[in-house]
């Protein structure tokens, strides 16, 4: 596939890196916080760090949507797969999540909870089609990316009149969470974490486009490039950056060109906006509530909605005290910087969540970064 | 989660789906989301839906440009040579 692999080309790789090299001014540092862990996980596999000079640091964000599904909505998810009659259909990445009493989706189903993974949101329809006597609820997590698809299956489900399909729906939105990020203590009055400039995610923004970050790069005077997730695209966007940031520029600019327009996409915008609607606050794990942060289901689709049909009441729940994910989502701390990182939390049996998912910033660490850890210490 | 592949449509079915190569395997996905795609376009697929069209022609220019940056570190005595692979 030529627009794969011809933006990982080591030579154009080299390149850009003697280009941003060229350009950095050694007198100051550079933070840049990649807010999407897909970022994260494409900058440790091709080792992007590593090519970059010293004073440029990559600061991880919380753009994972595994890693900041609240615990008490997880453990709500696990206590419907306790209902004799019900099949939770979900993402493969939220199977492994810890959940309180070393609970998760996975165990439950081992326990004998129907409990299916699908790879796309229209496999759960099929299900709810297939198995007419059954309960299906699809378990809905996800950025802008999944939620178009999730608001065609709830379209798709009244066309067909299906009664035994709901979806229990936890989608987020990015902007929230980044003005979250610009507005915690700690980036504002603490100092405790410095972000420059970000690197936004080009898949969102496929669908959301480029305008909606120009209220954060206007407001916090922050400039903010959308980036491809191949290694050329991130280096490009943190050549982008450093020249902006070097020109004293905080403006909004789009490396991801070939997928990214300014107003997005506008048929999967409609559809969206057909289907859900705003909730007041939502819960972040890590971050805490969020005021009009993630997308409930509209009134009209609310026999489609499993928080109704099934009256869901989330119950508080506490985190694991050592597990220090809420930090490291944040980017306060770097996983090396939690104490049971690599000893008691693991790939094979996590505590966090940022230790599961294929975009958390401890597995990205754990499975390019656990040998040079292991030499150090 | 948000990660999203681009695939060539190398057909175009009833009811929205549409068929594509990914890794080698042909797959079957939906292009609800999108405006009308023909044979040939490519897409941004991420879970099992095209979330996007993939401009070939802004791909194309990123690509030269990446190409000249090469070209002209070359011509200012910049040794270029692989450091990762």
């Amino acid at each position: 596939m030529r627009y794969l692999q011809a933006f990982r080309n080591p030579k154009a790789a080299s390149a850009l890196a003697e280009l941003i090299a060229g350009e950095v001014n050694s007198r100051r540092d550079y933070y840049l916080m990649e807010f999407c862990g897909g970022h994260t996980h494409a900058i440790f596999h091709y080792g992007v760090q590593d090519l970059l000079p010293k004073n440029v640091h990559l600061v991880h964000g919380p753009g994972c949507p595994v890693c900041v599904l609240s615990l008490p909505r997880l453990n709500a998810a696990i206590e419907l797969t306790q209902i004799p009659n019900v099949t939770l259909v979900s993402y493969g990445d939220m199977m492994r999540v810890p959940a309180s009493r070393r609970q998760s989706l996975l165990k439950a189903r081992a326990r004998g909870a129907d409990v299916r993974m699908a790879l796309s949101a229209m496999d759960a329809l099929d299900i709810a089609t297939q198995l007419p006597y059954r309960e299906v609820v699809f378990f809905a997590i996800g950025f802008e990316t999944t939620t178009p698809a999730t608001a065609h299956i709830l379209m798709l489900a009244q066309k067909r009149r299906l009664k035994n399909f709901s979806v229990y729906c936890n989608h987020v939105v990015t902007p929230a969470a980044v003005q979250s990020i610009l507005d915690s203590p700690e980036v504002r009055e603490l100092g405790q974490v410095r972000i420059d400039g970000f690197i936004g995610p080009s898949h969102v923004s496929t669908v959301i486009g480029s305008q909606p970050y120009e209220y954060f790069a206007e407001e916090y005077q922050r400039p903010v490039v959308i980036a491809g997730f191949e290694p050329l695209d991130v280096m490009q966007a943190v050549h982008m950056l450093v020249r902006q940031l070097n020109a004293g520029h905080a403006r909004v600019e789009n490396q991801f060109t070939r997928g990214v327009t300014y107003a997005g996409n506008k048929k999967a915008q409609a559809i969206v906006s057909d289907v859900f609607e705003l909730r007041r606050s939502l819960e972040w794990r890590g971050l805490g509530e969020l005021p009009y942060s993630g997308l409930q289901i509209k009134p009209k689709y609310r026999e489609f909605d499993a928080e109704h049909r099934f009256g869901i009441k989330t119950k508080p729940a506490v985190e694991n005290a050592a597990c220090q994910c809420p930090s490291i989502i944040r980017g306060i701390k770097k996983p090396p910087d939690c104490t049971i990182f690599g000893t008691v939390c693991t790939p094979r049996s996590p505590i966090g969540s940022c230790m599961v998912s294929s975009e958390g910033a401890c597995a990205a660490y754990y499975k390019y970064r656990h040998d040079a850890l292991a030499v150090a210490s | 989660m948000c990660l999203a592949i681009p695939v060539r449509v190398t057909a175009v079915l009833r009811d929205d789906w549409v068929e594509g190569v990914i890794g080698g395997i042909h797959c079957k996905f939906s292009c609800a989301l999108i405006e009308q795609v023909s044979i040939g376009d490519y897409v941004i697929v991420h879970a099992g839906f095209a979330i996007a069209r993939l401009d070939v022609e802004e791909a194309e220019i990123t690509l030269a440009l990446f190409d000249d940056i090469a070209t002209h570190l070359r011509e200012q005595g910049h040794a270029i040579s692989p450091s990762f692979s």
